[in-house]
């Protein structure tokens, strides 16, 4: 994907992004939910596959993004569109300053005790949710309805993720242009000489975390009232869904690269409603089956494999300024 | 001459060893210092203390005359005081001009300042330094399909790039084809003259330290054996010793 | 919380109550975490499917009563099972996976755990499932102390697994090669030990050793599908507080760790206790790493 191809390419994304709620009407659910998925590994992607810091547990923002939005409607009693943007807000802002916390003491730790570290913050957040009476403990918490039926609902959801998604995309591609999206690589590739160069490691990898918390509070503050309840372990800490997705959507397109979470999202969630239909009951054990597929044979993912087959395409673009 | 770099007493041990022992010696500003020794000697343990990738056990380390003993990496890093190591490091899946970009520290390392893309000024500096060691034609490539030579040479570049006020060289020959060597001296020397950058290397290669440095340091079973001139070291029957393993 | 505190401040006899339950079940912990230091040490995989292993075994148990048979049956059968879907996890999988960075055999792990929390969700459904052993309950001193039989014959069963695998270890030509592997693969590979037959032959044991503890849990407490990666993290904190090889090590943060669960569980309450397992996990890596970074070391 060389620099000149890149805009053109984004357009006719953006394009399909628009016209794909009315062109296939009835997966309008669907296409929320791919967005959604789409921003999660592009998210993941800014500490895994740019910094080299594998994340187990990013679901944790989402989940304090889904909950502290639905507190934030059933709680301040404001209209249902103003409500939602403001928990969207505070959702994503809580989740962007634990993400500060809990990453200036865990992104002390190197390569998989970080991966762990992460895993366990995810499921813990999901345990403490499901016994806190405040947030309705195991039976979680009913977010207010939208105000139109459901037809309309989706179609709001899904523009409401495509946008995010286009921003996030814009801004990533932006963000790994400057001089901090190098650091970021540094990082990745050798952490020791980064900072025997004089980077401010830490504070890098922090805000990083933080940039991915605050869009997945932001995606998870509206998820809530997309799928119409909020339940600790299944939708909100959902580690064996969306918790590992994530990580599985970036790697399957390519980690590290601007597109590779986006396709690999798109191609992820294709296979994955063609399974859900056809294979009812064992969905999620193919689903595992899949996971497990990826990560033993596939994990450069398909960027990542177009790269080694076509070397020569990324020979002249590296400027330092412009990378795929 | 006044002393950039003042090492007093400097102790290290690792568990029961003991890798340097009460190590004192200076480095003054603008010279070419040398550091030789035989294996195991302590002298890549001294050079990781100065740069504070281990804290000392006992002594203390001034830079300009501040007190960095107990200051970090990256710390040590940002007053001007590079290393650059035995076994090279740099950023393989990126291209030498992101390697360079990232590593002038004269745009920052502030999160603000580094949330601009490279600017003209870093690339045109980038590349000239680049040119400078021999790697324009090579700017494109990831540093990962560098040869070693090439990445050593990328790292003195990259070194360099931070423009450092005192260059810490483990071994900046070891492992480059002994065709090149002269070309690695040469550039060394350049750099010292032309930025005026201090230099204190790690070398094993005689015919290259004594070549090199003005003054050298001989370090044997962690403590300092000598110093000198290169040709009163070259003639001194302790080191020779040393180096022939007798005590 | 406080009231709870103040409770086992009332009554003494909680605290031998808690206690007693939590060395026991550490035990079991202890069992599972020995298996994961003997993969991590010898092939560098942390197996994030440890606990399901675990559960497994416990199921394999649960069936054979099914089938009319004693759950106590399902100790042996439950390791010679589990023995031979480790190996065949470890051909399919592992192998493939093992020599790599370790993110991807993490990774891969956890695909596993999520795949057999799926197979056992679909074959024995979600409900919690316990196996009848037919052993009764002693009660101390006066009725104020309950200790199930059950309880205790799974904590003789945990070390007397333990015993037999470290003689294994020590006695068994396959024993001492994969100790040999443990120390140096390639020194191994050299002296003629097929590396790759040990790795199979290590995962395999290590799923055996689940299986054996799977079985006990079933009878002593229950299993459930989803309820694996406890076990796991339980095993990982172990091997980390204890460090690998260190086998007194991992016996006495297994039942450290059993006791400290159990007094979590009843101050904090039976809902929370999860959480604290997690959350310990948490507080352990912080407290080591911010020890090393103190000698600017990092935890990796």
């Amino acid at each position: 994907m060389s620099g000149h191809r890149q805009p053109l390419l984004m357009l006719a994304v953006a394009a399909v992004g628009v016209a794909l709620p009315f062109v296939i009407p009835d997966y309008r659910a669907q296409i929320a939910m791919l967005w959604a998925l789409v921003i999660m590994a592009q998210t993941w992607d800014i500490t895994g596959g740019q910094t080299g810091y594998n994340s187990f547990g990013n679901i944790l923002f989402f989940g304090v993004g889904m909950y502290a939005s639905v507190v934030v409607q059933r709680d301040v009693g404001l209209d249902f569109f103003p409500g939602l943007v403001l928990g969207m807000v505070v959702g994503a802002g809580i989740a962007a300053a634990l993400a500060v916390l809990l990453g200036s003491m865990i992104l002390r730790m190197r390569g998989h005790y970080f991966a762990i570290a992460t895993l366990g913050l995810g499921i813990a957040a999901g345990e403490i949710a499901g016994g806190w009476d405040y947030l309705g403990a195991g039976s979680g918490l009913s977010p207010p309805l939208f105000p139109a039926p459901p037809g309309t609902a989706n179609l709001f959801f899904a523009y409401l993720y495509f946008g995010v998604a286009a921003l996030v995309f814009v801004a990533l591609a932006a963000l790994y242009r400057t001089r901090f999206g190098l650091a970021l690589n540094a990082i990745r590739d050798n952490e020791d000489k980064a900072e025997a160069m004089g980077l401010h490691t830490g504070v890098y990898k922090v805000t990083a975390w933080t940039m991915a918390a605050f869009v997945l509070g932001l995606v998870g503050g509206a998820m809530g009232n997309m799928l119409g309840f909020v339940d600790p372990r299944d939708t909100a800490f959902a580690g064996a869904t969306f918790g590992v997705w994530m990580v599985l959507m970036a790697i399957l397109g390519g980690k590290g690269t601007l597109w590779g979470p986006v396709l690999g999202a798109v191609i992820f969630h294709i296979t994955q409603e063609l399974l859900w239909t056809h294979l009812l009951g064992w969905q999620r054990v193919a689903l595992g089956v899949i996971i497990v597929g990826i990560v033993v044979f596939f994990p450069q993912g398909i960027l990542g494999w177009a790269r080694t087959r076509w070397p020569a395409r990324h020979e002249h673009q590296g400027h330092g300024s412009e990378r795929a | 001459m006044s002393a950039q770099l003042t090492i007093e007493g400097a102790t290290k041990r690792f568990g029961g060893i003991t890798a340097n022992e009460d190590i004192s010696l200076e480095v003054p500003e603008g010279r070419i210092v040398g550091l030789i020794g035989p294996n195991g000697s302590g002298k890549s343990t001294l050079f990781n203390s100065v740069v504070g990738y281990h804290p000392v056990d006992g002594g203390s380390i001034r830079f300009e005359g501040r007190e960095i003993t107990r200051l970090r990496t990256a710390e040590i890093a940002r007053l001007g005081l590079i290393r650059t190591f035995q076994q090279t490091h740099v950023f393989v899946q990126m291209t030498g001009l992101q390697n360079m970009a990232i590593s002038d520290a004269e745009a920052g390392h502030g999160l603000f300042q580094l949330m601009r893309p490279v600017s003209a000024e870093t690339r045109e500096r980038a590349e000239a330094l680049l040119a400078f060691c021999g790697l324009y034609g090579k700017r494109h490539l990831m540093a990962g399909e560098l040869s070693f030579g090439q990445r050593k040479l990328l790292e003195l570049a990259m070194a360099l790039m931070v423009r450092p006020r005192m260059l810490l060289l483990d071994e900046p020959t070891a492992g480059i084809n002994p065709t090149l060597i002269n070309g690695v001296i040469e550039r060394l020397q350049r750099a010292n003259r032309e930025f005026g950058v201090t230099l204190f290397v790690i070398e094993h290669n005689m015919r290259v330290i004594m070549s090199l440095a003005e003054h050298i340091h001989c370090l044997a079973h962690g403590r300092l054996l000598a110093s000198g001139p290169p040709e009163a070291l070259r003639n001194d029957r302790r080191v020779i010793d040393a180096y022939l393993g007798a005590r | 919380m406080a009231a709870n505190v103040a409770l086992l401040g009332d009554a003494p006899f909680l605290i031998l109550q808690l206690l007693l339950d939590g060395l026991m079940i550490g035990a079991i912990f202890a069992v599972a975490a020995y298996g994961m230091a003997l993969v991590w040490g010898v092939m560098n995989v942390i197996n994030v499917v440890q606990g399901e292993l675990v559960m497994l075994g416990g199921f394999i148990a649960y069936q054979l009563t099914l089938w009319g048979l004693s759950p106590l049956w399902g100790v042996p059968v439950a390791a010679i099972v589990l023995y031979f879907v480790g190996a065949g996890l470890h051909h399919v999988v592992i192998r493939r996976v093992a020599d790599r960075d370790m993110f991807i055999s993490l990774l891969a792990t956890f695909g596993l755990s999520i795949l057999l929390q799926q197979l056992m969700n679909q074959i024995w459904g979600g409900d919690v499932k316990t196996a009848q052993s037919g052993l009764g309950t002693w009660f101390l001193l006066d009725y104020t102390v309950t200790v199930s039989q059950m309880k205790v014959a799974a904590f003789g069963g945990a070390i007397a697994i333990g015993a037999v695998l470290i003689i294994f270890l020590k006695r068994s030509r396959l024993g001492q090669a994969i100790r040999a592997t443990a120390q140096n693969p390639r020194a191994a590979r050299i002296l003629g030990i097929d590396t790759n037959r040990v790795f199979a032959a290590t995962y395999g044991i290590n799923a055996a050793l689940c299986g054996a503890a799977g079985a006990l849990v079933v009878m002593a407490y229950s299993v459930h599908p989803y309820i694996g990666l406890p076990y796991t993290v339980r095993s990982f904190m172990i091997v980390i507080v204890a460090g690998l090889g260190n086998l007194p090590g991992v016996i006495v943060a297994g039942l450290g760790l059993g006791a400290a669960e159990n007094f979590a569980g009843f101050i904090l309450g039976v809902q929370y206790q999860v959480a604290f397992v997690f959350c310990l996990l948490v507080v352990i890596l912080v407290i080591r790493s911010t020890l090393l970074q103190r000698r600017r070391q990092f935890l990796k």
